[in-house]
């Protein structure tokens, strides 16, 4: 059959010239090419030391913000949790007393709010749900752990730390 | 026989075991640094600065592995194997000639452990003698892997000492000499056997490489299909002395090269550095030298087997019975027909 793509290339197995008999140009030829690289930069990143930059759209840990006031963004509307195709958030909402305007935004805020970290995807659809923009995956890694009741996520790991005064 | 001769046997006797010891342990680590800068990687770099400390935390752990001798294997033979491995790689340095005779105080101390006048077929023998360690170790493992490379060591080593020795026939023309303190002193500044020898010299560095066991001949220990070869039922300080073998064998072979076509301790400059000197650093200093050429040698080991992949066992014969061993012999025919020719006129 004729070829189409003109990439067809036909091999043949030709007996092997003296040069190549002899082995030695060829040797000769791969040692200048890895000598070449015993003299290049190592791609090597010493991890636990050095850090590897992430792009710019990287997904990491989820944070719950605070606004330009110090107080929590979240009002527990539970959009977050049901975007969420894995199922991975949860929480209690409760109603805000007068006395603690300072901590909380809106009236209705989450008294209890965890990620299961081995359910989450990293998906960043609760980001796009978010209509206070609350929730950012702008962390890093989310460590390793020993017990799965450690990956369950709560406030105490999520919310940003408070404004300095 | 007096007892500051003794004394100074003793010495050089321990210092030469230390110092191919500790070689042999830093190549090792110098393998994996290489392997890692070959593959633009960084090598071992946790265990002290730069992983400098790396060879002992390899020591430490083979010794504190569990030690596991298989119910079938011939106990005996079991243990003698990785022992006949390290005995043979090691009494190989005895009649290296490591430097020019030295004065220490107003004695003439020769940094030589013993100039037998068959220096050469010495180390020809103990090399040899090499395999009989992979042999008797595969064997007494009665397992099928260890027992196939167990066969192929001997058949590679008997074909290629075969190459080997018809290089070093070839330089005995033009040596005139079994000795090797003789042979390495007639090489005297720029004299080098490899410009009069230079065939002789590839087909002995190739046999070399195969004598040893390193890549690209490293058939007996073929991970891809013998499992580990010769030894895949050794576990503690039992394989570590076949691995620690192997390196001082490279660390021996790279010396016998740079003695016999390479000058050993001769360099070019030498009288001069001679006077300069003085009699007690002068030889020293070519003891320096002879090291490097040495590490070069070990490098060249290790740049080899982090670039060119496993012959297959075929070629591997082809290569020793059709190609080396008529080369050789070619080679010693042109070297009588020239020193014929140059001797008549």
């Amino acid at each position: 059959m004729e070829s189409l793509s003109n990439k067809k290339k036909v091999l043949v197995s030709k007996p092997l010239n003296l040069a190549e008999r002899m082995y030695l140009p060829a040797i000769a030829s791969g040692m200048a090419t890895t000598i070449g690289h015993f003299f290049k930069k190592p791609a090597t990143i010493k991890y636990p030391e050095q850090v590897r930059e992430f792009s710019i759209n990287w997904r990491g840990m989820h944070s719950l913000k605070r606004d330009e006031q110090g107080r929590e963004r979240c009002t527990a509307c539970g959009l977050c949790a049901l975007s969420c195709p894995a199922e991975a958030i949860t929480m209690i909402a409760a109603e805000r007393k007068n006395e603690e305007k300072h901590l909380y935004r809106e009236e209705k805020y989450a008294s209890v709010y965890e990620i299961n970290m081995l359910r989450c995807i990293f998906c960043g659809l609760c980001e796009e749900a978010c209509p206070k923009e609350a929730i950012y995956l702008d962390g890093p890694i989310v460590p390793a752990d020993y017990l799965r009741k450690d990956f369950i996520y709560g406030k105490d790991k999520l919310v940003e730390a408070p404004l300095e005064k | 026989m007096e007892i500051d001769f003794v004394i100074e046997k003793f010495i050089l006797v321990t210092a030469i075991f230390a110092i191919s010891l500790v070689i042999a342990m830093y190549s090792t680590y110098a393998e994996r640094k290489v392997a890692a800068f070959l593959q633009d990687r960084l090598g071992p770099d946790r265990a002290g600065p730069f992983g400098i400390l790396q060879p002992l935390a390899d020591g430490v752990k083979m010794f504190m592995k569990e030690e596991i001798i298989p119910a079938n294997a011939n106990k005996w033979l079991f243990m003698i194997g990785p022992g006949l491995a390290m005995l043979c790689a090691c009494i190989g340095t005895a009649v290296i000639p490591w430097g020019q005779d030295m004065m220490v105080g107003d004695r003439l101390v020769k940094l030589q452990v013993t100039d037998i006048n068959v220096g050469l077929l010495y180390i020809f023998g103990v090399i040899s003698l090499g395999v009989y360690g992979v042999m008797i170790g595969g064997w007494a493992s009665n397992n099928k892997y260890s027992l196939l490379s167990s066969i192929r060591a001997a058949s590679q080593n008997i074909s290629y000492e075969i190459g080997m020795g018809l290089s070093i026939i070839a330089l005995l023309l033009v040596t005139n000499s079994l000795s090797l303190r003789e042979i390495v002193a007639q090489q005297h500044g720029w004299q080098w056997n490899v410009l009069y020898q230079p065939v002789g010299f590839i087909v002995f560095m190739v046999c070399a490489f195969a004598e040893t066991n390193r890549a690209p001949f490293d058939l007996p220990e073929c991970e891809a299909e013998l499992n580990g070869g010769y030894t895949i039922e050794y576990s503690s300080m039992k394989l570590g002395f076949y691995l620690f073998a192997e390196y001082i064998n490279m660390f021996v072979s790279s010396t016998i090269m740079a003695a016999l076509y390479f000058g050993g301790y001769n360099y070019p400059g030498m009288d001069y550095m001679a006077t300069l000197l003085g009699p007690t650093w002068a030889p020293l200093f070519g003891t320096l030298i002879f090291f490097l050429k040495i590490f070069a040698f070990i490098f060249f080991f290790m740049w080899v087997r982090w670039t060119i992949p496993r012959f297959r066992y075929d070629q591997l014969m082809n290569l020793g019975w059709k190609g080396l061993i008529p080369l050789a012999i070619a080679n010693i025919i042109i070297t009588g027909i020239v020193i014929a020719i140059v001797n008549k006129f």
